[in-house]
């Protein structure tokens, strides 16, 4: 396998702040990969800093071959990467329709298109009875498959995912996970997760980076970091 | 008071409203994707229709002034945010309201130094007599609510079903989400910036044959269309054009029957005060509902 996503020594900071150093990480094409850390670690700087998202980088980031630090933002979206960000980043104010319409709002083959909102009501049928509803009146579990079928209306090759089970009751996590797992599956799609709950993450991708303030401290497959002591006691309360 | 002088003062009250609900509905585009009131709009709008009016006086037909009025708003509009406003994106509220009233000074005093300040006519393209012989309309006023209404009708039919319109929605409503499905936001609201412009040159045009186009033709006008914006909810697209017409016929009314005409302009500051201070929101400001 190839590496779809590869960052190297990347440091990014908000204004004066540094938040990541150093950090340098893989996502293989199709691959499934959680990024864990406790609150403040830089998570969400990490998916921030691929999209170029308000923040400043320094070093290599590269995807599917070619560099992206420094491109705008909608631009590197355009390349192949989906984002699922922290708050969901709804439009609240807009129908569901309105939504899915707008993460198909890149495409160019509009026949394809509707093909696809059938795709992601497959993945997650309750949308399609919201389909005329404002969006800030789904539930919170809802409004997270809007989110994430937002962000598969683009196709994207690399899905990004800032903390998908935020807020929401375990149930409804465990149906999110179910259905991220179908569609790296299915359509082998590469996801790269932020996650605060490492006891679901850890279930869910085949590989894992752990950060500590700013840098990556460990990484491995999902048994070799849950065997690792101090990982149990931080993250799994063992 | 007859029945038919006060039917007669609402509907004059209605085509001025007209003009009022297309400025407002300009200031409340470019309020909703920058948060920013344009002082500068009337001012835009007297030098859309100095340009248009210098192409007729030049021999031009007047729909093909009028066309080409609107073609360059717009692109003024795109460029005076691509070029002038967008240094200032991040920068604190006091200084864009400078900003805005220096663009206003200047445009106006642009528009005084090139085409003089002395109160020039300007056509209607409507034929100068009552309308369809209604004792309450002139076919100047019928023609201004048409088109006002033609207008608007376009502007929301654009927003509504066209994929650009969506972007241009969504870039209002949540500019780094709208960057994280490919949208180009700086762009959007330029595009915003040229619309809005656009929408004042017809205004402008409007406003002119019964106003008297002078560099300050505007300024009384845009007073009421903040009125309207923010009677209908500055946070509102369909409620500026509503604020319009009733800001309109309220403001006729009370000049014609209660303050007199002298104190029209003291009480539209009088409503933008009264919807400040009593509802911020205004009569249709819309609350986003959110779960979470």
């Amino acid at each position: 396998m190839t590496a779809l996503l590869e960052l190297r020594g990347v440091d990014a900071s908000y204004g004066a702040t540094a938040v990541l150093r150093g950090v340098s990480l893989t996502v293989e094409d199709g691959g499934m990969v959680a990024l864990l850390g406790a609150n403040g670690a830089g998570k969400t700087t990490t998916l921030r800093a691929i999209c170029n998202m308000d923040i400043q980088t320094r070093g290599e980031i590269r995807f599917a071959g070619q560099r992206i630090d420094g491109v705008a933002t909608e631009r590197i979206v355009r390349r192949g990467i989906g984002h699922v960000p922290e708050g969901r980043g709804t439009f609240l104010g807009m129908t569901v329709e309105d939504n899915l319409r707008l993460g198909a709002y890149l495409r160019r083959d509009h026949a394809k298109v509707g093909a696809d909102v059938e795709r992601v009501f497959g993945y997650f049928p309750v949308l399609r009875q919201r389909l005329q509803q404002q969006a800030g009146t789904l539930s919170g579990g809802e409004q997270q498959m809007l989110a994430i079928a937002r962000a598969l209306m683009s196709r994207p090759r690399l899905l990004l995912l800032d903390e998908p089970s935020f807020g929401l009751a375990p149930i409804i996590v465990q149906d999110i996970f179910k259905i991220l797992r179908a569609i790296n599956h299915e359509e082998k799609m590469a996801m790269l997760v932020v996650e605060q709950n490492a006891r679901l993450a850890l279930d869910l991708v085949h590989h894992v980076f752990l950060l500590e303030t700013g840098r990556v401290v460990a990484s491995g497959s999902p048994p070799q970091i849950a065997a690792d002591e101090s990982v149990q006691r931080a993250y799994l309360g063992v | 008071m007859t029945m038919q002088a006060f039917l007669h003062q609402v509907m004059a009250g209605l085509a001025s409203g007209a003009i009022y609900a297309a400025v407002a509905l300009a200031l409340v585009m470019i309020f909703k994707a920058t948060h920013q009131v344009n002082f500068a709009q009337g001012e835009l709008a007297v030098f859309s229709t100095y340009v248009a009016l210098s192409l007729i006086q030049r021999g031009l037909p007047y729909g093909a002034a009028l066309a080409i009025s609107l073609v360059v708003s717009f692109l003024a509009g795109v460029a005076i945010e691509r070029v002038i406003m967008r240094p200032f994106k991040n920068a604190p509220e006091v200084t864009s309201v400078i900003v805005f009233i220096g663009l206003l000074v200047s445009i106006n005093g642009l528009a005084g130094w090139k085409f003089t300040s002395s109160i020039q006519q300007f056509p209607s393209p409507f034929p100068d007599r009552a309308w369809y012989s209604s004792t309450y309309l002139s076919a100047h006023e019928a023609g201004t609510i048409c088109v006002t209404l033609c207008v608007l009708g376009l502007v929301f039919a654009f927003f509504r079903f066209t994929r650009l319109g969506l972007a241009m929605r969504a870039a209002a409503e949540n500019p780094r989400s709208s960057r994280l499905v490919g949208i180009r936001v700086g762009w959007m609201l330029a595009l915003g910036w040229g619309l809005a412009a656009a929408l004042g040159a017809v205004a402008g045009a409007m406003a002119a044959p019964s106003l008297g186009l002078e560099p300050n033709m505007m300024a009384s006008v845009l007073l009421y269309a903040f009125a309207a914006a923010l009677l209908g909810g500055i946070d509102n697209p369909w409620g500026a054009p509503i604020g319009g017409f009733l800001v309109g016929v309220f403001i006729n009314l009370a000049g014609a029957y209660a303050v007199g005409e002298q104190l029209k302009l003291p009480l539209a500051l009088a409503v933008i005060v009264g919807v400040l201070l009593f509802k911020p929101s205004g009569l249709f400001g819309r609350t986003i509902v959110v779960r979470v």
